[in-house]
This record gives C-alpha cells, structure tokens and sequence, in this order.
C-alpha cells in the first residue's frame, strides 16, 4: 500500500516530461521550412482581421456602437482562431500518433493536452499583438480586466474538452473531421465574431448569448477592450441566466472526459 | 501477489472483434444499425492463458507468426487490453516492440534524442547528463545537429539503440526486431541481453530464434493457435518449438538449384539417407549414393561433402583421400556406395553434396551440388561447428 503514492507520482511525472516534449516538438514542426516561421502566428490573424476589416468596415460600414471597434474585431479573430486551432487539431490528434500508440503504453490525455498547450502559446503570441493594438488605440484598461484570466480558463477548459470528445470519436468514426468543419462554420455565424450585436434582433441575441463561445468572447469585450461591450448581463435581468453558459461547459466537460477515459484504453487497437 | 513475482498473467484472453467492412463512416454506421449483428466476426487471439515471471528471471515466449505471441507482448505492455484476465506487473515496465519509438525524421538527432528518452520516462535533466555517453556510444557525434531524415538507416538504429539501453526498468520486454541489423549490431544486442542477465532484471524475450532461446532464457513459454501449450525450461521449449517443423521437414530433397556437372561417364541416380531424421540417440547415420556406368572407367574417386543451413562445410571426404582402389567400371554397370557418418552435428539442416571423379580427381564425372539433405535434432547443442560426443567424468579426490 505504502506504493501507491509513488507510483501515482511517478505516473504525473512520466505525463508531465512527455507533455513538455510533445508540446515542444509540436511546436519546432510546426513552421518547419516555412521562411517566416513563427511569425505565421501573428500574420495569420493579422491577415484575416485585415480582410473582414476591409470588408465588414470599411465596405459595408458596420457600425459596432463602441469605441475601439479594431481591437474589438481583433479580439474576436484571435478568441474564435484559438477554438479553432484547439478543435480542430485535436479532432485528429490521437489517430494522427497511431503509430506511437500501437508501440508504447503511455497516458493518452497527454496528447490532447500537448496539441491545446501549443495553441495556447499560439493564444499567448496573438495577446502581444492585442496588446500593441491596445496601446495604438489608447484603450482604457480598468481593473474589470483582471475577468481575463477566468475567461480564458472557461474558453481553454471548453475548447479542450472538445477535443477530448472528438478526438475519442474520431478513432471509431473517420466522418468527424468533415462534420466539424462545417459545425464550426456554422458557429462561427452564430456566434458575433465579424458583426455587431446590434444588428441581431434582441430575441435572436437573447439566444445567442446563451452560447457559451458567445458568452466568452463578449466578456473578454467587456473585460479587455470596452464597458460598452453587450454581454449576457444586456440581454438577460437574472443573474441566474449567467451560469448556463458555465453549466454548458461543464456538462460538455464532464462528458467528453468520460467519453475519452473509458475509450483512451482501447485507442490502439481501434485506430 | 507474491513479492517475488515480476509478471502474473491470470486467465488471460483477447478477441478481436473484425468487421468485415470496417464502419468508419457515417453511412455505414447508419445502413448497418438497421442491419442484424452479422456484419462482424470474432477472432480468438489468446484463449485462456495464465503464467508467472519472477524478478530476475530471463523468460521467453515463443511460438510462430500468428500464434498469438505479439497479441500477448501488446497485452503485457499495456498497449492492448485482455478482453478477459488479469495481468500484473510489478515496478515499471518498458517495452521495446520496436526501436526509435517516436523518432521524427523531421527533428535533429538531438532532439530525437530528448523526446524518445521522455518516451522511456526521463526528463529532459536526466537525459542532459547522459547524453554524451548516449552520442559516444551511438558513434554519430557529428551528426547530432543533422535531421534525422538525413541519417542512414544504420545510424537511426544505433541511435535508437544507444538510447534504448539506458532505459531503467524493473522489467524489460523485448521484441527479437531489436536483434537486427548487421553483425555487429547484433553483437551488441547479444552483450546487452548478456549484461542484463548478469543484472539479473526481469527480461521478457520474444523470439522464433531459438538458440538465442536457449543461451539467454532461464524458462520460457510456447503459444501455438492461440493457446499457452507448454510451459518450462528454455531447452525444452526450444527443443519442442524446432520438433513442430518437423513433418514439414522429413524429406531429403536436396536443393535444385545447387547444381550439376560432369562428363557423365558416371551418373549418380539417387542418394538416400538412413534414417531420414538424425535424432540425438541416432549414433550414426547412412548416405546411400546408387550410381550407373555409361562409359568405361578405370579407379574413380567417389566423394561426399557436408554443409550447414547457412553454407559452411562442415566435413568431407573422399575415396582417393582415404587411399581407396575403387576397381574398374564398364558401360551398363550399376551400383551403389554407402558412407556410414558418425552423428557429430548439432541442431539444425545440412546439405550433402555427392561427386564422382576421374582418377585424377580434376576431371568430374558427376558433380551434384547439394544433393540431399538432412535434419538433425539435438538438445545438447554447442555453439560450435560440431558436436560429437565426448564422455566426461568428473573425479573427486576424497
């Protein structure tokens, strides 16, 4: 009995060496022959906020009925990107170290948890331009900022439970690659990324910030860029309408990390 | 479970479920829901098996492709689970299934370096202050900074090697893919398997080589068709892993292609050995050689000569270098010549090439290159070119 401990420490720390080497092999392969290499990081949202800039702005004149309106749709680029990434990536992770896994028997999260870590540096990066934006536009920054971190755990707890749950179905089911493209389009629509809110009728808007995504992306508004950002609180009077969204995550949550544990053990042979 | 056991394996058994038509997409899974169960079947890789290792022991598995071997190796390492059973490893285990688990051609060897040894468990600290033994002992000290896409094959492997041996396990398994490679590779392997065994680590060894079997395997099991069918000392495994080809084996075919040329003036018209499978209690064995005349010749020299599996000659001899007067022959004679060898061979397959000669022993009549062959058994093998029996006696001065 008095093993026990060890080896339960032995196993965190095995986890713990194996995640810091595929995050940072992740991460060296990434830009490899690329001649701008880690600069893509920045220029890819850079250059999609430029596009729907030009188009949403300066084209067809939305009016996003707040101050600092680049930051705003800059911040919305980079929150939704690193959903993206995270989810879309891991949909394919596990399959895509078959060949490991049909060699070695290690902890299975730990890849899932190396491909979210590497868009979180990723995430890390963007903030630096978010942050240079900020100052360009003198932003005020007010203590409501500090609802930045919480925010960010509830979008990184999210979107990697995400890729827990597709990951795991991915192995059985080779479809869900294809479906989550387009459920991601469609989410990027329903979620005010590119639009102001104000254009959505408030019925419509109601709903739509029950989604948490939606719910996140507004909040960091709030917290980084505006006071004036629309929030959930807008739109809603019971400040028990706020913890749907969280309860939604946690739902999905604890699903998808059963969903992976009681398959993880089965990922060799399945692949 | 005892302290002094390593591995308990209890009432192991895997199905594989195998669909017919893998249902890997939408479609499938939606036209087959409708569909009876049917569409799959199940294949019974590991019916029931149950064995011990203890620490320190040096165990073998054996059995031939498709036996259920590799199955249970996957199973011990965790990477496959029992469909039913238990199986327990005491202390941590590291599998060697393959060499290089991990490697990425597109990372430096450095790097390789570092995520294959956070595979085997060591952090990037431990790894740091063995690496230059790793690199030394690998020979690639100038490639390090390389891609390995750039290297050969032989340097990856002895990279994957060189690294693979540091692993620090309670128990090893390894897989007889770590055994290839050149001469000298396999050089190292063996003083590696030789090390641990002075070591005394627990070593699971999986193999179809079975004097390897033998040398290094204190006990060993055997699993044919997916069943755990013997179980013991390493010599009796191997000995009753070889006797399973045997049916195969018991003919004397020789090989076609060795070869045949000569004048012809005798021909050689069949070599029959007696008994067509040497066994360890066959004291000696016969070469029949029947011959017919076609021209006359005077004092031929018939000869034999005896070679192993993998070409090495093993013995020889002939009439002339036995002083022999053959007599003279005429066309239309027929007869035969017997050679009675003593059974000094070890184990394993040995091809018997026949001539006849002119008297001067330059001039072939008939020459039949690999002619026959035969099969020795023996449980009392040297690793040397022969083995006859020699009788030893041990005295004690009181």
């Amino acid at each position: 009995m008095a093993k026990t401990p060890k080896k339960l420490i032995d196993r965190y720390n095995y986890s713990l060496i194996l995640l810091r080497q595929l995050v940072k092999t992740d991460f060296k392969l990434r830009y490899q022959g690329s001649v701008l290499g880690y600069l893509w990081s920045l220029l890819r949202p850079l250059a999609i906020f430029s596009i729907m800039y030009v188009v949403f702005v300066r084209f067809l004149r939305f009016n996003y009925g707040v101050p600092h309106s680049t930051v705003y749709l800059l911040l919305g680029i980079v929150l939704w990107n690193f959903f993206t990434e995270v989810t879309s990536t891991g949909v394919s992770a596990i399959v895509g170290k078959g060949d490991l896994l049909r060699k070695i028997n290690f902890p299975k999260y730990v890849i899932i948890l190396a491909v979210s870590f590497s868009a979180l540096i990723n995430l890390a990066l963007n903030f630096v331009v978010i942050g240079v934006f900020m100052v360009a536009n003198h932003v005020d920054v007010g203590p409501r900022i500090l609802w930045t971190i919480p925010l960010l755990v509830e979008l990184f707890t999210l979107a990697l439970a995400f890729a827990f749950l597709l990951s795991a179905v991915f192995v059985k089911l080779r479809d869900m690659s294809y479906i989550w493209e387009v459920v991601l389009q469609a989410a990027f629509y329903a979620t005010p990324i590119f639009y102001p809110l104000v254009l959505v009728p408030a019925n419509y808007a109601k709903i739509m910030m029950l989604n948490p995504i939606a719910q996140i992306v507004q909040d960091l508004r709030y917290a980084i860029v505006t006071p004036q950002s629309p929030t959930i609180d807008t739109y809603w009077n019971s400040p028990y309408i706020r913890l749907v969204p969280i309860a939604i995550v946690l739902v999905i949550t604890i699903t998808s990390v059963q969903y992976f544990r009681k398959n993880a053990k089965n990922f060799a042979e399945d692949i | 479970m005892n302290d002094d056991l390593a591995i308990k394996v209890s009432n192991v058994s895997k199905d594989f479920v195998l669909p017919h038509e893998k249902r890997t997409s939408v479609k499938s899974a939606f036209t087959s829901m409708f569909k009876k169960r049917g569409g799959s079947e199940q294949q019974h890789a590991l019916k029931n098996i149950s064995f011990e290792i203890k620490k320190g022991e040096f165990f073998g598995i054996v059995g031939r492709n498709g036996s259920g071997k590799s199955t249970m190796l996957k199973i011990l390492a965790g990477i496959y689970q029992p469909t039913r059973g238990t199986v327990k490893v005491e202390g941590k285990l590291v599998p060697f299934i393959e060499l290089g688990v991990g490697f990425n051609p597109e990372l430096t060897g450095r790097e390789n370096v570092f995520l294959n040894g956070a595979l085997l468990g060591f952090s990037k600290k431990e790894v740091e202050a063995m690496y230059d033994d790793i690199v030394r002992f690998a020979e690639l000290e100038r490639f390090m900074d390389q891609k390995l896409k750039n290297y050969s094959s032989g340097m990856q492997v002895r990279l994957a090697f060189s690294l693979a041996i540091r692993a620090d396990a309670d128990v090893l398994l390894v897989d007889e893919v770590l055994a290839v490679g050149d001469a000298d590779f396999q050089r190292k392997c063996f003083d590696y398997f030789r090390k641990l065994k002075r070591e005394h680590k627990t070593v699971i060894f999986v193999s179809h080589d079975m004097s390897a079997v033998r040398e290094y395997c204190d006990r060993a099991i055997f699993i044919e068709k997916s069943e755990l069918i013997m179980e013991g000392s390493s010599n009796k495994i191997a000995t009753a892993y070889t006797k399973m080809f045997t049916p195969k084996d018991e003919n004397n075919d020789g090989n076609p292609e060795g070869g045949r040329w000569g004048d012809g003036a005798m021909e050689q018209t069949k070599v029959t050995i007696t008994p067509k499978v040497c066994k360890q209690e066959d004291k000696d064995f016969t070469i029949r050689v029947d011959y017919k005349v076609t021209a006359e010749v005077n004092n031929p020299v018939f000869g034999i000569l005896l070679k192993n599996a993998t070409g090495g000659h093993i013995l020889g001899t002939n009439t002339k270098l036995k002083l022999m007067d053959t007599g003279s022959y005429k066309a239309g004679d027929k007869g035969a010549i017997e050679w009675k060898v003593p059974n000094i061979f070890n184990d394993g397959e040995y091809f018997v090439t026949v001539a006849i000669s002119h008297e001067d022993s330059v001039t072939q009549h008939d020459w039949i290159e690999d002619a026959a062959r035969f099969r020795v058994y023996r449980e009392d093998n040297t690793p040397f070119l022969v083995n006859p029996f020699i009788d030893t006696t041990i005295k004690k001065e009181k």
